[in-house]
């Protein structure tokens, strides 16, 4: 059987505040946690199968025409099998979702880094040797230009409601700034890896993917084959934000080359070519316009973006996301701006919108505090909107006024809005520094199937993946709850294409579509438990191995003659427009400026967040400590730096790439808040996995201006540009 | 990475002239997969009688196969050069010293991502290509002492600290021992940026030697884009020492703003026999300064430069 729910009303049942095991929103430890730090989880590039071959790519060093490629050389060394080239070598990694062969531009060469020929060996190293040996012809040829310049302002990205030009005549204050963001890679620890291998027409893929359901037919379209012959198997990735949403070179070229040599054959990207042939989030310039009255009531919001991309390429860095629905205000303008350029593909990385879109939003509503003289937290209070305001549309559940109020309190705010550079601790200026936290929240088609056994054992089967967030934890302890069993009793199995399909992880949706899709899997089990009984399934408990329905109590071994299986269908219905569902949250830190270099070290920080039904403290706490933290390097180091001259990475290593280390993340602290939102699915769930990103890095450079004065428009803030303001 | 013969060196004569030295392998083995080196044959020396620290003339014998992190701690360093073991434990991350080594260290090249791309023209790893860094990205670049041909800074801060406590460096080759003074054993880069070292081919970093501990404070202070584990922007390794309110001595060292840890004596006479003013200070930064010159994305480093320096020497003489 299988139980279908599709979110067409809010669900306000609430059922999993009727269970009765006590293990859900419990922080249980991870299941496989015991693996990762013992080395015993394999990640993709770790199973290698007997006779398996390494590919290793060969990348474009200039932009252009390829008129030929002389691997003589490479196929001349010894150990050296083969070496692939062709349009079916995949030289952008696929969007997001795409479901399909990602965008191929045959004999061109967009990027500098581009792979465009895989070398194909006995060894790594003689495959990496050979790979610099191949020799490629590149005519000049008309392209993008390498700096976004010209930029297009398609229609349906623009907005405008009220008369924005009015609001900001007639404002008591206002704000009107230019900002901008670099670009960012999403560095995960385990770098694009595949190994492929044929039986017959029967392709495997063992990877590190995010979003298997769709993967599959990315990799089956790229191939030419039917995607029932394409199994993937992702049990373990080693982090993916965003970047392995899509499939990359990796994996194509994997299954290209096992297919033509007849062997496994494995690919693994340096960490050079993760940061030229993976996913890029776009750099951003933007543009904020704020009137406020006397009080600091805004009248009116305008925010423009400009991002770039390749030519051809969907993916539009969704910088004003959460802007429509985030603050009041009659009069409003939105823009959006894309230019095409030759440089790595942009996509998601790490929250795209928020992450940079609330961010400099943040920004300038600390301006707007300055200009108004308004604490800042109380600022943001003011302006919060009854209802969506730009779609007239209630909240689903709003709250970012208990999350300002919350982390306020937590971290010992000072709301009397004290004077710049007035703290001074030896070299170091003190100051305090906030931002709201917005991500839109999404539900996406999922399913899953549950087993009972009669001994009191489950099995949960999805190809729902576990990027290092939690699923794993989640899901077990979600079976366990549901069932009444202890959650060690529970096996769950993920990554794997022969399990019924999930919604994959990304756009911070895993936890609620996947979590759904076992919850209602949970409930076909219980229904036939409970028609076993001769009672329904609103009023049977589950708890410890027995069932409990009326004055019985039973064990599930005296109940069921043989396992009891259930699949679960979760889909998005009319819920996802019939309300602005999202996400809230405000941050709060401290931060030292060094007054003789510029350097700033955050001192402490600290996050109230809201999603929803918390599945696990601990695993959610984990994600919005990993926010937090690629926010501190999003406001002080991390910056993809393009050469002007030729657009390529030259920071192309996590050397030079300056990610935060731990010398640079003080003691960060989490509240998380209670909250059910039935709108979202029948387990009232947000996503969490990015709310701690979305508007944090607002907070340590709003800190920088309250210690030195110094307003940074231009992210990073590295030492240089606060030095510039400073005596 | 080129396919490379390996031969494990029994003692110092079967290392001199056998190949490319092997030690830590923490800067060889990076460069060696980008393709930036591409040695036929690797001699590992971790197995030379090279590990020792040894009391030498009143100071000390640093035996080239001493890790970074051995260095850092030892009684003898941590008490008499102080600046140089706060410059070891500002450098790389504990996993590095571990395998980073006093010679390997000396050695180290460049950070520059042009140097570190062989896809981009480089007058140190081709000479003659071109330099690509001029006009390209330049944060990490060199304000003193560089060419139109390489612009590139040396990436050490270990080698800063040992310039400021006049090290030298004992070498072995075919024709015996012979040592060389730190200020001596670096080469600027003028039109042959491929050129580094006086080391001749074949010959072997054996130890380095550190002169008898100068009097006053030390200190080493690394500026840099993150908390730890990035190369200095700039970096100040100081010793200095104040008698009745004047500065008796100075020596200085500058790091992340030159090709090689930078030393300008006439600084150091700017300042001695000065009373540890600002005026002083700016004077011989000042001097220190004369002829800087940024690259752009480097611009900045000339005042960091100046303010570190100031800092730096402040933090030496105060109360002094």
């Amino acid at each position: 059987m299988t139980i279908h729910q599709k979110m067409d009303a809010p669900d306000r049942r609430n059922r999993l505040d009727d269970m009765a095991q006590g293990v859900l929103s419990t922080p249980l430890d991870r299941p496989e946690g015991p693996l990762k730090v013992s080395g015993r989880a394999p990640y993709a590039h770790e199973v290698q199968p007997e006779g398996m071959l390494h590919g290793f790519f060969v990348r474009a060093p200039r932009i252009g025409r390829l008129v030929s490629i002389d691997d003589s050389i490479a196929r001349g060394t010894a150990g050296v099998e083969t070496v692939i080239s062709g349009p079916k070598l995949i030289r952008n990694p696929a969007q997001g979702t795409a479901n399909s062969a990602p965008v191929q531009p045959d004999a061109d060469i967009y990027y500098i880094g581009q792979p465009v020929a895989l070398v194909v060996a006995d060894t790594f190293e003689t495959a990496r040797a050979a790979a610099m040996n191949v020799r490629l012809d590149i005519a000049e040829a008309d392209r993008q230009p390498v700096n976004p310049t010209d930029y297009d302002s398609p229609e349906d990205q623009q907005s405008t409601q009220g008369d924005l030009d009015g609001a900001m005549a007639e404002a008591a204050f206002t704000v009107d700034r230019t900002y901008t963001t670099p670009a960012h890679n999403s560095a995960a620890m385990e770098p694009h890896a595949a190994i492929a291998q044929w039986d017959g027409d029967k392709l495997t893929v063992r990877s590190s993917l995010q979003m298997l359901k769709y993967n599959r037919n990315e990799i089956a379209d790229s191939l030419g084959i039917d995607p029932a012959n394409v199994r993937l198997l992702s049990p373990y990735v080693g982090g993916g934000f965003g970047s392995k949403l899509g499939i990359a070179p990796d994996a194509v070229g994997a299954a290209l080359a096992a297919k033509e040599t007849g062997r496994p054959v494995g690919v693994v990207l340096s960490r050079q070519q993760v940061f030229e042939a993976t996913m890029r989030r776009s750099e951003t310039k933007q543009r904020i316009r704020l009137a406020a009255d006397a009080d600091g009531v805004l009248s009116g919001i305008g925010h423009d973006a400009w991002v770039s991309n390749l030519p051809d390429e969907a993916f539009s860095e969704p910088v004003t996301q959460a802007t429509p629905f985030t603050y009041g205000g009659v009069h409003r303008q939105i823009g959006h701006h894309i230019a095409r350029v030759s440089r790595t593909c942009a996509g998601s990385v790490r929250a795209p919108g928020e992450a940079v879109g609330i961010t400099i939003f943040e920004i300038a509503m600390d301006e707007l505090a300055r200009a108004t003289g308004v604490d800042p937290v109380e600022l943001r209070r003011r302006n919060i909107p009854e209802q969506d305001p730009t779609s007239d549309i209630p909240f689903s559940s709003h709250k970012l006024a208990e999350a300002l109020d919350d982390g306020a309190r937590t971290f010992g705010w000072d709301d009397t809005l004290p004077e710049p550079g007035g703290r001074r601790e030896g070299e170091w200026l003190i100051g305090q520094g906030m931002a709201s936290a917005v991500r839109v929240n999404a539900l996406m088609e999922s399913k899953a199937r549950v087993t009972l056994q009669p001994d009191g054992t489950a099995l949960v089967e999805t190809d729902m993946t576990d990027i290092g967030t939690g699923t794993y934890a989640i899901l077990t302890q979600l079976a366990a709850e549901m069932l009444g069993i202890d959650a060690a009793n529970v096996k769950t199995m993920l990554g794997d294409t022969d399990l019924p399909p999930a919604s994959g992880s990304g756009g911070s949706w895993g936890a609620a579509s996947s979590g759904a899709s076992v919850f209602l899997a949970c409930q076909g089990v219980r229904q036939k438990i409970a028609a076993a009984l001769e009672t329904t399934e609103e009023d049977l408990t589950l708890k410890d191995g027995r069932a409990i329905a009326g004055n019985r109590s039973i064990p599930l071994s005296e109940v069921l003659d043989g396992p009891v299986e259930s699949e679960g269908h979760i889909e998005p219905g009319d819920t996802g427009d019939a309300v602005r569902q999202a996400t809230w949250g405000a941050y709060f830190c401290e931060v030292a400026v060094n007054a003789v270099t510029g350097e700033t070290r955050v001192r402490r920080m600290h996050g109230t967040f809201a999603a929803g039904r918390i599945m696990n403290p601990k695993t959610a706490r984990s994600q919005c400590l990993g926010g937090m933290t690629f926010g501190i390097g999003m406001a002080l180091t991390e910056e993809l730096m393009h050469d002007s001259r030729d657009g390529h990475i030259v920071n192309r290593d996590l050397a030079e790439y300056h990610l935060p280390v731990n010398l640079d993340v003080p003691q960060i602290t989490v509240n998380l808040l209670e909250e059910r939102d039935p709108w979202a699915n029948p387990m009232q769930v947000k996503g969490i996995g990015e709310l701690g990103i979305c508007g944090a890095a607002a907070a340590v450079v709003n800190g920088i201006f309250q210690a030195t004065g110094v307003r940074v428009r231009d992210l990073p803030a590295t030492l240089d540009k606060v030095l510039a303001g400073l005596d | 990475m080129k396919p490379f013969d390996y031969a494990r060196a029994q003692d110092v004569s079967g290392a001199l002239d056998a190949g490319k030295i092997i030690a830590g392998g923490t800067n060889l083995l990076d460069l060696m997969k980008l393709g930036v080196e591409t040695p036929e044959r690797v001699v590992d020396i971790t197995r030379l009688d090279l590990k020792r620290i040894e009391d030498h003339e009143g100071g000390l014998r640093i035996g080239a196969l001493v890790s970074n992190s051995d260095l850092a701690v030892d009684d003898r360093v941590r008490r008499n050069y102080e600046v140089l073991s706060r410059a070891l434990l500002s450098g790389a991350s504990g996993q590095l010293r571990n395998m980073a080594t006093t010679g390997g260290n000396l050695l180290q090249r460049t950070r520059c991502y042009y140097f570190q791309d062989v896809a981009s023209p480089c007058n140190k790893r081709e000479p003659g290509s071109g330099c690509r860094a001029k006009g390209g990205a330049t944060r990490l670049h060199a304000i003193l002492g560089a060419s139109e041909h390489c612009i590139a800074t040396h990436p050490s801060d270990m080698a800063v600290a040992m310039q400021a406590l006049d090290a030298s460096v004992e070498i072995e080759g075919a024709e015996g021992t012979r040592t060389v003074p730190l200020a001596e054993f670096y080469v600027l880069p003028g039109d042959r940026p491929d050129i580094e070292t006086v080391l001749k081919p074949g010959e072997l970093i054996t130890a380095v030697i550190l002169p008898a501990p100068l009097p006053g404070r030390q200190t080493y202070r690394k500026v840099r884009d993150r908390a730890s584990y990035a190369f200095a922007l700039v970096s100040v390794a100081g010793i200095v020492s104040v008698k009745d309110g004047v500065i008796e001595q100075a020596a200085l060292a500058f790091g992340g703003v030159a090709p090689r840890p930078w030393r300008n004596l006439e600084v150091e006479t700017a300042l001695a026999g000065r009373e540890p003013t600002r005026e002083t200070f700016d004077a011989a930064a000042d001097i220190l300064l004369a002829g800087a010159e940024g690259q752009g994305g480097n611009d900045f480093k000339i005042p960091l430069l100046r303010r570190t320096f100031r800092a730096v020497l402040g933090e030496l003489t105060q109360g002094a």
